[in-house]
């Protein structure tokens, strides 16, 4: 899973029906020290996040498939948490 | 899934039989800024998009899920069409 911060909203009308009902996010990926990694993507988004927050993504089929709740949905990244604070011990 | 522009279209005769009847496009990635990101790549459409039109690619074999049950030979498939998107 990575940790991404929540940069916008996606409207499409005209998609695949698995996705109805479902929000669509622009998510930035970010380091461990919240810098902008790589391009921003697009997940589904069940639990309601925002713009500006930060939140846990998984990045593969299958899981974005369970988070999503349905079967056969043509996804490949999803929401799965959004994230109160991150701890890392540097040694 | 990714934000990306269709810039073109592909013609291809002899083809895996699972293929026939589908249409090939050639997608640009795009960042949240709409700028190009990446490579272009060939993309599978179950949307109907056009070249010029925005949409989004999905990677991997969820891909052939809008086929299903037929195991359609690709890693990328456009599964939407973005009338836009806004930038927190």
């Amino acid at each position: 899973m990575q940790m991404a911060r929540v940069v916008g909203t996606v409207v499409a009308t005209q998609k695949n029906r698995t996705f109805e009902g479902a929000k669509l996010l622009l998510v930035q990926p970010l380091t461990l020290d919240d810098q902008a990694r790589g391009t921003a993507l697009l997940a589904i988004d069940t639990l309601g996040a925002g713009v500006h927050e930060k939140v846990l993504i998984v990045m593969e089929g299958r899981a974005a498939g369970e988070a999503l709740g349905r079967t056969l949905a043509p996804v490949d990244a999803a929401v799965v948490g959004i994230i109160d604070t991150v701890d890392v011990v540097q040694e | 899934m990714q934000l990306a522009k269709v810039i073109g279209d592909v013609v291809i005769t002899r083809k895996d039989e699972n293929l026939t009847g589908i249409a090939l496009l050639v997608v640009q990635p795009i960042g949240a800024d709409g700028a190009a990101s990446g490579r272009a790549l060939v993309a599978v459409d179950s949307v109907g998009a056009g070249v010029g039109e925005t949409v989004f690619v999905v990677r991997g074999k969820e891909a052939m899920f809008p086929w299903y049950p037929t195991e359609v030979p690709a890693d990328a498939g456009i599964v939407g069409i973005v009338d836009r998107w806004d930038i927190g």
